[in-house]
C-alpha cells in the first residue's frame, strides 16, 4: 500500500461540562490506508464515535476538537470551511448511523432523498441520470427498484439499513464510516449485510471504518483492528493477531468475556469494575483499575502507544 | 427431575386496531397478528431452557404469558401441575412470588424515585412478608450475596446513581427477593455493555446454584444460549421451529432455521469467517404469515408441500425435536 488515505494525528476531543470536562478522545492517531477495512471497537463511552463524528467535522458545541489533526490525502479536514466541507461530506468520506430510521427522513419518499442528495453535490446532473444513478445503487445493494418510491416506514429494518449505506455511497465516496451499523438488525440480516459490505468494498474499491462494540462482526469484516478504551488506544494490530494474540490485557479480556458458539466455555473472563470516569480520569493507565496484571508505574504514568514486534500497544508490560 | 412448568398449546392473538366504523360497517373482519401460535414445552426443575429467535419471534411474548402479564388467547400453563390460565386473579398475584421476570432493560425496570433499598424491598411488602427490620434485614442480606456492597451504602441510592451492572444487579436482587424458584429472564444482557455482560451471566449461573433456581432465558444470541442453557427452543414467527438439548441442537442442528441462525453467528476468530450463504429476505409480517411452514419462503430446501401443510414437531433424536418436513 502507498500513501495512507487518511492520517489522524494526536487528536484530542473534549466535552467542557458542568463539573469538568470530559476527555472524550485523547491522543488518538490511526493511519488509515487505501481499500483495507479498519475496525475501531471498545465499549460504550470509550469515544469511539466521537472519533467517527470528528472525521466529519461533525462534534457538536460544546464539544470540540482540543488539539490535533485529521489529514484526508494530506490536507487538514480540521481547516476546512463550513462549506467544503458541506460537499467533504458524501464526496470523500460518508458516514452510515446506527439508527436507520432515525436517519431517514420519514416524510420524503426513498427516490427524493437520494436525487435530493445527487442535486445538492453536482446539480448539473439531469433528473432522469439523477434516477438511473439512484437505480443502479440500489440495485447493486439487492433493493428492488419499485422500493424507490417507498416512504421509509414502509421498509424493513434491513432493506432501511442498505438504503441508509446506498445514500452514503451514491457520491462514491472514497471512506465510509459505519457506526454500529448492525445494532438494530437480526442476525440473519446482519450476516446478509456483512456480505454486502465484502461485494461493496471489492466492488468500488472502498476504504471502511467500521465502528462497533461487536467483537464477531470486526472479526468477519476487519483487516485491522483499533481498540479503545476510555478515549484512548490501547492496541492496534491486524485481525488476525488481535484475535489469536491480543497483547493488551484490555484485549484480552473484550474477546475472552463474550461467550463464543464455536467453543466450550467453562467459564467466561470478567473484568470486575466499570469503565473510567472521563472527567476525572484515573491517572496513569485508564484500564489499570480494572487491569489483572497492574503494576505499580501503571497508576502513575500514562503508557505510551509503542512499537512492538511490528504492532502497537500501550501498555508497560511489552 | 420433576417438571416444573409445562406450557401446552399456548397461542396468543394481538388484534390489529382498526377504525370502528370499518368493522361496523364495512364489515371488514379485524386482523390478529398472530404473536404465540400453538407452542408446547415443558421445564425440569434446576434447568435452563433457553427460548431464542430473531425479534417478532414471540419469544418476550411467550415470557409474559407465562407470568400472564398477558391473557392467552387459547392453551394451559401448568406450574407444579396447576393450571395457572383458569386461576383467579388473587391467586395467580400471590403465586407470582415464586415465579419472576427480569426484563432487558434495568433503568426502565426501576422506578427512579425509589431508593435501591425500597426497591429490592417492595416485592416483600405486596406479598405481606416480614416486618419492617426483618424485610431490611433480607434486603441487605441478599444484596450482599448479589454482590451489591457495600450494601448499607447502596442500600440508599438512587438508580441514576448507579452503573449498568449494578443497576442490573438490582433488578436481579428485586426479582430474588420473595424466593421464587422460577425466573424468566428477558434478554438481561441485552441492554447491558460487553465486559458487564460476562459478569451478569457469571452471576446468574451462581445464583441459580445458590437459590436452586430454573432459568427460562429469552435471548436472540445463540452464542450466550450455548454458554448457559441446558435445552433451547427456536422460535420463528410464533411457532417453536426445534427443540432439543444444548449438545444436540448446537452440535445437530436439523430445521433448516436453526441451521441459517447458527451460520449467521460472527465468530470472533477473523480464521474462520463465514462463507454460508445466508436465507433472502427478512422474517415476514406475523399477521399474515406465510401459509404452511412459516419459513418456506426463506427456506434453501422449500418443497412444494411446505406451502400447504404446516409440518408437526417429530422426534429427530431423543430430546430433540424439529418441525420440519424434511424429517420424515
Amino acid at each position: 500500500m502507498n500513501k495512507p488515505i487518511l492520517e489522524i494525528k494526536n487528536l484530542c476531543i473534549d466535552y467542557p461540562i458542568s463539573i469538568g470536562t470530559v476527555h472524550a478522545v485523547e491522543d488518538v492517531s490511526i493511519i488509515l490506508n487505501k481499500g483495507e477495512v479498519l475496525g475501531l471497537v471498545g465499549e460504550s463511552g470509550c469515544g469511539k464515535s466521537t472519533l467517527g463524528l470528528s472525521l466529519l467535522k461533525l462534534i457538536r458545541p460544546p464539544g470540540k476538537v482540543s488539539g490535533g489533526e485529521i489529514l484526508y490525502r494530506g490536507k487538514d479536514v480540521l481547516k476546512m470551511s463550513g462549506s467544503e466541507m458541506l460537499k467533504f461530506r458524501g464526496q470523500n468520506i460518508a458516514m452510515v448511523f446506527q439508527n436507520p430510521l432515525t436517519s431517514l427522513n420519514p416524510l420524503f419518499k426513498v427516490k427524493d432523498q437520494f436525487l435530493e442528495t445527487i442535486h445538492y453535490h453536482k446539480p448539473e446532473i439531469k433528473q432522469e441520470e439523477a434516477v438511473r444513478m439512484s437505480e443502479n445503487i440500489l440495485e447493486s445493494l439487492g433493493i428492488d427498484k419499485e422500493r424507490m418510491h417507498d416512504y421509509p416506514h414502509q421498509l424493513s429494518g434491513g432493506m432501511r439499513q442498505r438504503i441508509m449505506i446506498g445514500l452514503g455511497l451514491i457520491m462514491q465516496p472514497d471512506i465510509l464510516v459505519a457506526d454500529e451499523p448492525t445494532t438494530s438488525l437480526d442476525v440473519i440480516v446482519e450476516a446478509g449485510f456483512i456480505d454486502l459490505l465484502n461485494r461493496l468494498r471489492e466492488r468500488f474499491n472502498l476504504t471502511i471504518i467500521l465502528i462497533t462494540h461487536n467483537l464477531g462482526l470486526v472479526a468477519e469484516i476487519a483487516d485491522r483492528v483499533v481498540v479503545m478504551y476510555g478515549g484512548r488506544i490501547m492496541e492496534v494490530g491486524s485481525a488476525d493477531n488481535i484475535f489469536s494474540r491480543p497483547l493488551h490485557p484490555y484485549t484480552f479480556g473484550l474477546i475472552n468475556c463474550i461467550p463464543n458458539i464455536e467453543l466450550e466455555q467453562k467459564e467466561l473472563i470478567t473484568m470486575p469494575g466499570n469503565p473510567p470516569d472521563l472527567v476525572n480520569p484515573p491517572p496513569g493507565c485508564r484500564f489499570a483499575p480494572r487491569c489483572p496484571k497492574v503494576m505499580d508505574i501503571c497508576k502513575e504514568e500514562v503508557p505510551e502507544v509503542k512499537e512492538y514486534n511490528g504492532r502497537k500497544v500501550a501498555c508497560r508490560l511489552y | 427431575m420433576p417438571e416444573l412448568l409445562k406450557v401446552k398449546n399456548l397461542t396468543k392473538n394481538f388484534p390489529v386496531e382498526k377504525n370502528i366504523l370499518d368493522v361496523l360497517l364495512a364489515g371488514r373482519k379485524r386482523n390478529f397478528v398472530h404473536a404465540v401460535d400453538n407452542i408446547s414445552f415443558s421445564i425440569m426443575e434446576g434447568e435452563v431452557l433457553g427460548l431464542a429467535g430473531e425479534s417478532g419471534s414471540g419469544k418476550s411474548t411467550t415470557g409474559r404469558l407465562i407470568l400472564r402479564l398477558l391473557e392467552p388467547t387459547a392453551g394451559s400453563i401448568y406450574y407444579r401441575g396447576k393450571n395457572m390460565v383458569s386461576i383467579h386473579r388473587k391467586e395467580m398475584e400471590a403465586l407470582r412470588s415464586k415465579i419472576q421476570i427480569v426484563f432487558q432493560d434495568p433503568n426502565s425496570s426501576l422506578s427512579p424515585r425509589m431508593s435501591v433499598g425500597d426497591a429490592i424491598g417492595h416485592p416483600l411488602i405486596i406479598h405481606n412478608m416480614g416486618t419492617r427490620e426483618e424485610r431490611k434485614e433480607k434486603v441487605l442480606d441478599l444484596m450482599g450475596k448479589i454482590g451489591l456492597t457495600p450494601a448499607s451504602f447502596l442500600y440508599k441510592k438512587y438508580p441514576h446513581q448507579l452503573s449498568g451492572g449494578q443497576s442490573q444487579r438490582v433488578v436481579l436482587a428485586r426479582a430474588l427477593i420473595t424466593s421464587p424458584d422460577f425466573i424468566v429472564a428477558d434478554e438481561p444482557i441485552a441492554m447491558a455493555d460487553v465486559s458487564v455482560r460476562a459478569l451478569i451471566l457469571e452471576l446468574m449461573k451462581k445464583l441459580k446454584a445458590e437459590f436452586n433456581l430454573t432459568y427460562l432465558f429469552i435471548t436472540h444470541d445463540l452464542a450466550t444460549a450455548k454458554y448457559l442453557c441446558d435445552r433451547v427452543a427456536i422460535m420463528y414467527l410464533g411457532r417453536i421451529v426445534e427443540i432439543g438439548t444444548r449438545d444436540e441442537l448446537f452440535g445437530n442442528p436439523h430445521h433448516p432455521y436453526t441451521k441459517a441462525l447458527l451460520a449467521a453467528v460472527p465468530v470472533p476468530e477473523p480464521k474462520r469467517r463465514r462463507t454460508e450463504e445466508m436465507p433472502k429476505g427478512e422474517i415476514p409480517s406475523a399477521i399474515e404469515p406465510p401459509s404452511g411452514c412459516h419459513f418456506h419462503p426463506r427456506c434453501p430446501y422449500a418443497m412444494p408441500r411446505c406451502s400447504e401443510a404446516k409440518p408437526e414437531m417429530r422426534s429427530v433424536s431423543p430430546d430433540h425435536y424439529s418441525a420440519c418436513f424434511l424429517n420424515e
